[in-house]
């Protein structure tokens, strides 16, 4: 019988991260690369609560750690989506190509 | 009782004008006449202390010996390696300092008392009074140092009031020119002053001049002789510009701009004198040293004789004046060169009489000729102003060495020293110059107060103010030198330098100075005064034109100094911009040009594309992290930069 160890979650969360990051890099729609973040964000938050098992079972500092990320992430969303907006009444578009205003 | 209070108080005689100036310059700048009887009446006191003081010094044997010195500490500091600094200011009379200060004072009263009368109606009329005041209180202020230090920051006042009193006719370029000419030729000799006296503080550890006395008498626990050498030297340099020695004469003729009264304040009382009299002070330093003795006797008895030769061909009163000073100081300075400090005080006394007269009898001309400076339209001034006239002519006679009048015992006394010492030709020279002397003096005289009358000129006499001065130095003229004949000789009893010693009474020498003298004087009378439409003279100039071209422009020392300047100093301005141009300002627009060009290169790597950065970032992520994991944490840190 397989039993699930800390190895699993640790790479079921790097799978996560990576197409979380794959996803912020190639993605054209601004609104898909902060979905793409989100996914990276809960790939660290399964690692943190999956250290918190299985290395200090005790005190949950892990888990309240992921609690907070949590919380930030959404405060990060709510901003980044306004931003997404702001810039869509500007430009009407949401493609992060037309965003290069700070280049040379 | 007043004669110790002076002698106790003699820091009073350059303080008094020196508030007078104070007291003009802040409050009575508006009240022309109430300035000028400051500046006169401040002046006059200290004169009546000096002469208390001087009384005082005269008096009491045992000063002539051991100086009487009061002072106090102006500041000390510690340095490693050095003697403290610590510097006095004080008084230190003598009998040579108690006669310096009476003739400073005595003679700037009257110069005072003249400017009255010659600068009525001039624009800063109660300015020019300060500035005297400020001259004759620096003046003072340097004869009674008792400090090397104090004396050149009275040095270095003296200097900035000349400055201010030739460039008094501001609105004259030419003025303005001498003024600066005066500042800067003064300013490079007191550069080798400074050194000097610097280098005395280095070796010596003091700049008291008594204590600089002890210590120079045995000098060989301090420095060597080589030192000692180069320090008198350096010393020596700053009385070459100060007192006009050749090859720093230049500015002396052109400080004739100023106004008279002034040209005969630097050319009598101060200035001019400050560096015969700082040799004279500093002789412990230059008596150690023969040969420095001989280059002080040389430059003196050069400068003596170079100035004689300049003299001859000018035509302005004043300029003609001018080179006489210069000479008269040569030989001042040759006396100082032969060790007899007794002569050259002498001279400087009785000179300081006749020249102050001589200069404000041609200030009075030039009023009375509304400025007509050339002595060649001038002539029969006698007629319409006889007391201008017959003072300058004592003046003359003075000058000349002529007895009893005062100049003939003081040249004496020079002559005879030079010729006792054995320095037969530096003898010969200042005989020669003596000749001469008499025959520029004389042919101004002829030229400018005797013969013809020229119809232009509509001259009247002076007013008081002007004409008692010249009265009370033509007393001084011809009675300043009684104090060193050979039938008693005060002179020679108080001021000496070692021990009293003068020269014996040498009347081989005495007859050929008067016989040169009388001859100058005809051979002046037969070219200027008998040969009324001076055809010898102009068939001379003729004759010998390469010879008078080259005195007329003053052997050319001022347009080699002007050419120096050019190829020179201009030369090395060219080089220094062209330097500045290339080198100086290519480093800096190279660092410039450099930062354009590699902010244009990096600046592609700003493509302002979101997800440029977030990859090359993670690809930094990675680094780090393939880093840490297979070379180790330990080993990844100079990679990464102290992340652990």
């Amino acid at each position: 019988m397989l039993t699930i160890s800390l190895t699993h979650y640790v790479i079921l969360s790097a799978l996560l991260f990576s197409i979380g990051l794959f996803g912020v890099i190639t993605k054209r729609n601004a609104v898909a690369v902060l979905i793409c973040i989100e996914i990276m964000l809960n790939a660290v938050n399964i690692n943190l609560v999956a250290f918190s098992k299985y290395i200090t079972p005790i005190d949950f500092t892990g888990q309240i750690f992921s609690l907070f990320v949590i919380t930030v992430a959404a405060a990060e969303v709510g901003i980044g989506l306004a931003i997404i907006i702001a810039i869509y009444r500007n430009k009407l578009s949401v493609n992060l190509d037309d965003f290069d205003l700070l280049k040379w | 009782m007043y004669v110790e209070f002076a002698l106790q108080h003699a820091w009073l005689v350059p303080l008094l004008p020196a508030l007078a100036f104070v007291a003009i310059v802040f409050l009575t700048r508006p009240w022309k006449m109430l300035s000028a009887i400051l500046a006169v009446g401040s002046m006059a006191l200290s004169c009546v202390i000096a002469t208390l003081a001087a009384y005082g010094i005269f008096t009491n044997p045992e000063y002539a010996e051991k100086p009487l010195v009061y002072a106090t500490r102006w500041f000390s500091l510690g340095m490693p390696g050095m003697p403290a600094l610590q510097i006095d200011v004080g008084v230190q009379l003598d009998p040579v300092s108690a006669m310096m200060m009476v003739m400073v004072s005595f003679i700037s009263t009257f110069i005072f008392l003249y400017s009255i009368g010659y600068m009525d109606g001039e624009d800063g009329f109660s300015v020019f009074f300060s500035y005297l005041s400020l001259f004759g209180a620096s003046m003072l202020l340097l004869v009674i140092s008792s400090n090397l230090l104090q004396m050149f920051v009275a040095w270095e006042l003296v200097g900035l009031c000349s400055y201010l009193l030739i460039g008094f006719y501001t609105h004259k370029i030419s003025a303005r020119e001498a003024a600066k000419k005066a500042f800067v030729t003064c300013r490079v000799a007191d550069f080798g002053l400074l050194l000097g006296i610097l280098s005395l503080q280095i070796v010596f550890g003091t700049l008291n001049l008594t204590e600089l006395s002890e210590r120079i008498a045995h000098f060989e626990e301090f420095t060597t002789f080589g030192i000692l050498t180069m320090i008198a030297v350096l010393v020596f340099i700053g009385p070459i510009g100060k007192s006009g020695q050749f090859p720093l004469h230049v500015w002396l003729p052109d400080a004739m701009e100023g106004p008279t009264p002034v040209s005969a304040l630097i050319h009598a009382a101060t200035m001019v004198v400050a560096g015969v009299y700082l040799v004279g002070r500093t002789m412990f330093l230059f008596h150690e040293v023969e040969s420095a003795m001989q280059l002080v006797a040389v430059t003196g008895a050069f400068t003596a004789l170079f100035a004689a030769t300049c003299a001859l061909t000018q035509r302005e009163i004043k300029k003609i004046l001018a080179y006489s000073t210069v000479s008269q100081l040569g030989y001042m300075m040759l006396a100082l060169g032969v060790g007899s400090l007794t002569a050259s005080m002498f001279h400087m006394w009785t000179h300081a009489f006749f020249k102050a007269l001589m200069f404000l009898g041609a200030g009075s001309v030039l009023v009375a000729l509304h400025h007509k400076a050339d002595v060649w339209e001038m002539g029969g001034l006698v007629k319409k102003m006889p007391i201008t006239a017959w003072t300058f002519v004592i003046g003359g006679l003075a000058i000349a060495g002529i007895p009893p009048f005062a100049g003939f015992w003081s040249k004496d006394e020079i002559l005879a020293a030079t010729f006792a010492e054995g320095h037969y030709v530096l003898f010969a020279m200042a005989a020669f110059t003596a000749f001469l002397t008499a025959f520029y003096m004389w042919r101004m005289i002829f030229l400018a107060f005797f013969g013809k009358e020229n119809p232009d000129n509509h001259p009247k006499e002076s007013p008081w103010t002007m004409t008692v001065p010249l009265l009370v130095l033509a007393i001084g003229a011809i009675g300043a030198g009684w104090l060193g004949t050979p039938w008693g000789n005060v002179w020679a009893e108080w001021i000496y330098f070692g021990h009293p010693h003068h020269a014996d009474p040498n009347f081989i020498v005495m007859g050929l100075s008067v016989v040169l003298a009388v001859a100058g004087i005809g051979l002046a009378y037969s070219m200027y005064l008998k040969d009324t439409e001076k055809v010898k003279a102009k068939a001379m100039a003729e004759q010998y034109s390469t010879a008078y071209r080259v005195l007329v422009n003053k052997y050319y020392i001022d347009e080699l100094y002007l050419w120096f300047n050019h190829a020179l100093v201009d030369g090395a301005a060219k080089i220094f911009y062209l330097f500045d141009i290339y080198i100086v300002d290519g480093i800096v627009n190279g660092i410039g040009a450099f930062a354009k060009v590699s902010g244009e290169g990096m600046r592609v790597f700003q493509t302002g594309r979101l997800q440029n950065y977030v990859l090359i970032f993670f690809i930094g992520v990675l680094v780090v992290a393939v880093l840490m994991a297979f070379v180790g944490p330990s080993n990844a840190v100079p990679v990464i930069g102290g992340v652990k």
